[in-house]
């Protein structure tokens, strides 16, 4: 395999790839390093990759792990650098403002879930992986998967709801 | 779709329940339906998924920044090497020199202090001469 078909092979999820590291390790510039890092492991293994028959889930569950590993090993210190500068702009001006307001909240909203709640829900509604690649990729049992995108989900709707009526009282 | 469907597809959505397609029906339902109130968390739930989804990873991919970082790392050590072998050879050399001047010091302070004890010899000795003559004087 030479370089151009192996970009060709990683260019329909390395979004995603960019995608989950961006939610896991939240900054940015972080994320690209991981996603960097992650394309260039997997270039380096390009002759066992060949065996697997899923590339992409391969490649999510190894962001995955690559980044829980990052969190582990530094206490991520700019994890509250995200949310704390949230909360002052709550002057609904107009509609629409609100709104993106709103958008923004669950960005926020996913931010402060549990790790596995966070990495469930970003490849089940943002990637749309079916229930079983999920499985795979988190290596956690279907049940499992289903009371932690359930709980998520409920989560983030109350906090929205809640959000919601304040600003009507 | 009608309400009452979305209603249970979302109650389904929430214990998560709902198959892909499902899930899809509900973002082309929030994407484009007049949102009943009650609803609305789902839209800015949907529309932040969506616009999420369109972030993409813009940098190029490099497949050997590794391997330029090893080769520097192997020239940094052979210069490295070649420095501390330069440097131990010139040390050396500065501590000859340093140890033969030493040497030569020592050496030249030991002949001064002979030829200075010689001198009070000379000294003496000319005394004696000078008696001696003085002697021979008056023998005559």
């Amino acid at each position: 395999m030479n370089q151009p078909d192996f970009l060709k092979m990683v260019s329909p999820f390395k979004d995603k790839v960019f995608r989950l590291a961006k939610r896991l390790l939240i900054s940015r510039e972080e994320a690209e390093d991981a996603t960097q890092e992650l394309l260039f492991k997997l270039w380096k293994s390009k002759e066992k990759i060949s065996d697997y028959k899923n590339i992409e889930a391969f490649a999510m569950t190894m962001t995955k792990n690559y980044c829980y590993d990052r969190l582990k090993s530094k206490q991520a210190s700019n994890l509250t650098l995200v949310h704390t500068n949230y909360k002052e702009k709550e002057t609904p001006l107009d509609k629409k403002v609100e709104d993106q307001d709103s958008v923004n909240l669950v960005h926020v909203l996913i931010e402060n879930l549990p790790l596995q709640q966070k990495t469930i829900i970003q490849l089940r509604d943002i990637e749309q992986y079916d229930f079983d690649e999920i499985c795979k990729m988190v290596a956690m049992k279907p049940t499992a998967v289903r009371v932690a995108l359930s709980r998520a989900r409920k989560t983030i709707r109350e906090a929205l709801i809640k959000k919601h009526n304040y600003g009507v009282s | 779709m009608e309400l009452a469907n979305i209603e249970k597809l979302v109650e389904k959505y929430l214990n998560a329940e709902t198959t892909l397609h499902d899930e899809k029906t509900l973002r082309k339902y929030f994407k484009e339906g007049i949102v009943p109130p009650h609803l609305l968390e789902y839209a800015y739930l949907f529309s932040y998924f969506a616009n999420t989804k369109d972030e993409t990873f813009a940098k190029t991919i490099e497949l050997e920044p590794k391997k330029f970082k090893k080769s520097t790392v192997k020239w940094f050590s052979i210069a490295a090497s070649i420095v501390l072998l330069f440097s131990i050879f010139i040390g050396e050399q500065a501590y000859k020199r340093h140890q033969a001047k030493k040497q030569f010091e020592q050496i030249s302070k030991g002949l001064r202090l002979l030829s200075l004890n010689l001198k009070k010899g000379e000294v003496a000795v000319s005394s004696l001469y000078v008696y001696e003559n003085t002697e021979k004087n008056t023998v005559k």
